[in-house]
Order: structure tokens, then C-alpha cells, then sequence
């Protein structure tokens, strides 16, 4: 711990030597991913794992993105984005397409419009439910994350309850869109979410001065001249289209997020976000890319990295919590 | 200038700041007194726009705070309230930066790290400014919280209790910097106090609050009286000249 204080607090050279680390070791690992076991069958090789690569370093930027901006908005290291109830809702008009449209129908219809109507049916609910209720004056984001965790509530048992009802051979459909998985990534969806993506994150590069200064509590930034009101709002909408493209794109993810972010703060701090999302941008990339690489060409593994790297984030969550709680 | 005109927060029936008006347009320190629950942090606060006005209006410099641009605003008030939890793990050069975000909007020009040594030095927080914050105790803290509000340069500064969980000897060095700052830098200060010795001693002009009302208003010496300590806080107290410090002792 002293070692780590003692490296930033040389400053600006502190946290530039594990970004370039982090960028290094992010880049390998995908010329590693692209080039492992090729035998010069680029041909064949290329086409197949480029899209794949491409969605990885999307959903990692996408969720290492949200989380950070989010656990500075709710003023909190333990919150991800998916307490906003989004990724409940992606269930549940999963469970929908199958239950009304049936498993023929959710298997081969064009996956385009599919994308498109449930990034737009995620963004709109979020941005229906913060953008009234902070609208309406609302000043307490915790009751606004409360009543994201009551309708996600509410999705998740709708989608329980239709799951026990629709055939077993459909569940089993169903059930393989509701894991994360990056194995049936359409190319088209890619250019989509690749342009939603990076206007997001253009649009966050220049909110990060003023959410540097909200991360010192909402009366100084107020104080300094910053609407928290405002920014949260902007903010939220901003966060709620990063989660719903790269749900739309690969399927929920929970603990992730929260894994990146806390390995993020604690290779660089927490400074500057600039420095903050970089890091955690490019760690979500290393994690994605490179268990990828692991579970694929050196495992042989066929589960979806998903579930891995879920379950390493669950005990990354309850190592923080229980270390938390000790101190 | 720091201007309210019937200043009201309602909680729902309760009057919490009932009709206050002032005026503020002297450089100097002003101290603001009351029992608890009197409004005294509620008035700073609607003056400050941290919290919504309910009713009534308040200018800085002649603008209105529920019309004008925060940003605007940011460059001719700051507002210091009990220390609230950061999430960022600052050095303390890096927070009081961030007292220069009104005028760099994020981006420190040379005109800006000059302001922040120059607060940096007029607190004495030079061997400490490469610390971490949470690596200080709570007055180190606390001088901190207030050299970023002197490196934001506004003419007014409102600080909220700026005095709690300190010991006497930092209370004492926390006023004395008040003082200095009023005093050499022509800054207008409002701070909200609970020990009236403290109002006594430094304060140029002190507002007496009880229920949400302003009951006396003028200079030190003319409110710290015994008559007049007993009507606000409803305590039997002694007031005397002690080596020419006005000084307010409760009775057993």
C-alpha cells in the first residue's frame, strides 16, 4: 500500500508508466488472440476472429466506461450500472421475443432489427425512468437506484414467471441469450454499436473535468460552479446507452464492471477520471482478450467467458465488501 | 455583495428560515449564531444554492441565485460546508486545484498554479502538499478544505461550521486565518459558529438566529451582552471584558 501511495505521489509519471504497461500488455494480448495457432491461414482466420475482437474491446470499453462514471455519480466503489435495472429488462424482452414470437422465430429473424428494437427499448425505459423522475427535482439518486432495483425486480420475476410457462426446447434458446457470450456476435451489429459506442465516449471525454470535480460531493461542486442536477442527468442517459449496446450486443454482464473499475483505482488511483477510464478501459480489454485467448486456444474450454469472468468478479465484489467491512 | 431578500424554507409546515433579510456589502467577518435548529446552516445554504429557495429571493453581486449560471456564480461566491466524503483519493495540491475550476474549467494555466501556491503558503500547508488527504488529521483537513476555497478568489466566502471537530488550538489557528483573510485579502466571510467566544473575538459583525428568524444584528460587542445571549439561547450566561476579549461564560 505505502509503495503505491509513494508511486503517485511522484505525480503525472505515476500513473503514466502502468497506463503504458496496461496499453502494452491490452495490444498483445489481441495479436495474440488474432494470430495464436494461425499456420498462415489468414484468409480463413481473420475473418472469423476480427469481428470477435472487435465486439470484446467494444462491450469492455462500453461496461469499463459506465461503471467508473457510475460508481462517481452514485458516490460509491460497490455500485455497477446494471443496479439501474437495464439488463432486467433485457431478460425480460428476451423472454418476450421467445414466449409470444416462439424459438423459430427468435432464432432466425434478421438479429439488425432485433438489436436495434432492444438497445432502443433499454435506452428509452432508462431514460424514461431517471430522466422524470430527476427531472422531476428529485435530488436523491439513491431513491432513483432504489426504484431501478424495484423494477428490475419486477422484469426479472415477469421473466421468471413466462420462463416456467414456454416450452423446454425455447428455454433452451433462451437460456443461451441470457449468458454473456461473445461466440455469436453478428458483423453487422458491430458498425452500429461501434458508432453508438464512440459518440458516447467523445461525449464523455468532455464531461470528465466536471465529473472530477463532482467526485468531490455535490455541495463543493456546486460550490465550483458544476449543476449536479444536470450532470447526472446527462450522465445517466449517457451510461444507459453504453449498457444497453453492448447488452443488445453480447447479453448481461454483472460483476465485470466492478472488477475492471476496482483494479483500475487501484493501479492508478483516482486522481483524474481521464487516467481512471483508460486504465479500467484497457484492463476490461486485457480480461475479455486474453481469457478469451486462455479459455479458447489454451483450455480448449467451450463455456462462455462470461460465466468465468462473472465468477471471478463475484469474489473481487466480496473481497471488497469484506475488506471494507474489517477496516 | 451578498444580498437576501425574505429568505423562506418550508419543511412542510415548519418555517425553517422565516422571511430573512440582509445585506452584506463590507469586507469583513460575519458571524451567524443561533441554538440548534435556528436556520443558520439553511439560510448559508439557500444563499450558497445548495438548497432550493422556497420563497423570497438572494443576489450575489446583484445577481439572482436561482437564475444565474452556476459558473458564473462560482466566480464571485464560495461555499465550504462540514466535510462531506470524497470519493477521489486527492493530494492536497490536487483539491486545492480544483478551487481553480471556475476560472480553467479542468485546465491548470500557470496564472492558476500560482493561485494555488499562493493558498498553499497563506495556510501553511506547504510541507504537506504533496500528502494524500486521507493521510492528514482532521484540522489538516479542514485547512485544506479551505485553502481551495481561498485559491477559488471570490470576493465572498460562506463557511459552514468551519470550526467543527477541531481542538482548541486549531479553532483558534482555523479563526485566525478567517481573520487574515478578511483582513488582507479584502474578502467578505460569513461563517456560521456555535461557540459565541469564537464570534466574540473575531467576528466584526454578528446575526443572532432563533426559529428561523434574524432576533439581533449588528456589531460584536453590541450582541454579545448578557441581556441579549440570554433571549437567543434561553440560557442564564456571564459576559465580561476579559484582558479586552469579550468573553460569555454559562452559569452552573
Amino acid at each position: 500500500m505505502a509503495d503505491v501511495a509513494a508511486s503517485q505521489r511522484r505525480g503525472e509519471l505515476g500513473t503514466a508508466r502502468p497506463l503504458i504497461l496496461l496499453a502494452l500488455l491490452a495490444l498483445s494480448c489481441c495479436a495474440i488472440f488474432l494470430t495464436i495457432g494461425a499456420q498462415g491461414n489468414w484468409s480463413f482466420v481473420l475473418p472469423i476472429r476480427a469481428p470477435k475482437l472487435v465486439a470484446m474491446i467494444l462491450v469492455g470499453h462500453a461496461i469499463a466506461f459506465s461503471t467508473v462514471v457510475f460508481q462517481t455519480l452514485s458516490g460509491n466503489r460497490i455500485l455497477t450500472p446494471s443496479i439501474m435495472g437495464v439488463d432486467a429488462l433485457y431478460g425480460l424482452i428476451q423472454t418476450l421475443t421467445v414466449f409470444f414470437a416462439g424459438m423459430l422465430f427468435a432464432a432466425n429473424s434478421n438479429s439488425m432489427t432485433l438489436f436495434l428494437v432492444q438497445t432502443m427499448a433499454m435506452i428509452g425505459f432508462a431514460l424514461a425512468l431517471y430522466g422524470t423522475l430527476l427531472g422531476r427535482g428529485a435530488r436523491d439518486l439513491y431513491k432513483l437506484l432504489l426504484i431501478g432495483v424495484i423494477v428490475g425486480v419486477l422484469f426479472r420475476s415477469l421473466s421468471g414467471f413466462l420462463q416456467r410457462l414456454i416450452d423446454p426446447n425455447a428455454f433452451v434458446v433462451l437460456q443461451d441469450r441470457l449468458y454473456a457470450s461473445f461466440n455469436t456476435v453478428e458483423t453487422e451489429l458491430l458498425t452500429v454499436a461501434a458508432i453508438l459506442i464512440g459518440l458516447v465516449t467523445l461525449a464523455f471525454w468532455r464531461l470528465l473535468p466536471q465529473l472530477d470535480v463532482l467526485a468531490l460531493g455535490r455541495d463543493t461542486a456546486t460550490s465550483l460552479g458544476v449543476d449536479p442536477v444536470a450532470l447526472m442527468r446527462l450522465s445517466l442517459g449517457l451510461i444507459a446507452v453504453l449498457v444497453s449496446v453492448s447488452t443488445a450486443l453480447v447479453g448481461p454482464v454483472t460483476f465485470f464492471g466492478l472488477l475492471v473499475a476496482s483494479l483500475a483505482v487501484s493501479l492508478v488511483g483516482s486522481r483524474r477520471h481521464a487516467e481512471t477510464l483508460l486504465a479500467a478501459s484497457l484492463i476490461a480489454v486485457i480480461c475479455l482478450v486474453g481469457g478469451q485467448t486462455l479459455l479458447e486456444r489454451l483450455l480448449h474450454f467451450d463455456t462462455a467467458l462470461g460465466i468465468v469472468i462473472e465468477f471471478v468478479g463475484g469474489l473481487v465484489f466480496l473481497a471488497i465488501v469484506l475488506k471494507r467491512g474489517i477496516r | 455583495m451578498i444580498e437576501a431578500s425574505a429568505l423562506t424554507k418550508l419543511y412542510g409546515d415548519s418555517r425553517v428560515v422565516d422571511r430573512v433579510s440582509l445585506t452584506l456589502d463590507q469586507p469583513g467577518v460575519t458571524a451567524i449564531i443561533g441554538p440548534n435548529g435556528a436556520g443558520k446552516s439553511t439560510l448559508l445554504s439557500m444563499i450558497a444554492r445548495l438548497l432550493p429557495i422556497d420563497k423570497g429571493r438572494a443576489f450575489i453581486d446583484g445577481l439572482d441565485v436561482t437564475r444565474t449560471k452556476g459558473s458564473e456564480l462560482a466566480r464571485r461566491i464560495a461555499v465550504l460546508k462540514q466535510e462531506n466524503g470524497l470519493l477521489a483519493r486527492l493530494t492536497v495540491r490536487d483539491l486545492i486545484g480544483f478551487g481553480r475550476f471556475p476560472h480553467s474549467r479542468g485546465r491548470l494555466t500557470a496564472a492558476d498554479r500560482a493561485k494555488v501556491d499562493e493558498a498553499i503558503s497563506f495556510l501553511d500547508l506547504t510541507p504537506l502538499s504533496d500528502r494524500f488527504l486521507d493521510e492528514l488529521s482532521g484540522g489538516q483537513r479542514q485547512r485544506a478544505f479551505v485553502a481551495m476555497v481561498l485559491a477559488q478568489d471570490t470576493p465572498a466566502i460562506l463557511l459552514d461550521e468551519p470550526l467543527n471537530n477541531l481542538d482548541i488550538r486549531h479553532a483558534v489557528a482555523m479563526m485566525r486565518l478567517v481573520r487574515k483573510a478578511a483582513d488582507d485579502l479584502g474578502k467578505i466571510i460569513v461563517v456560521v459558529l456555535h461557540d459565541i467566544n469564537f464570534a466574540s473575538c473575531y467576528a466584526d459583525r454578528i446575526i443572532a438566529m432563533q426559529e428561523g428568524r434574524i432576533v439581533v444584528d449588528g456589531p460584536a460587542a453590541a450582541v454579545v451582552t448578557e441581556e441579549t445571549v440570554e433571549a437567543v439561547f434561553g440560557l442564564p450566561v456571564m459576559v465580561r471584558e476579559i484582558e479586552g476579549q469579550r468573553t460569555c461564560l454559562f452559569r452552573r
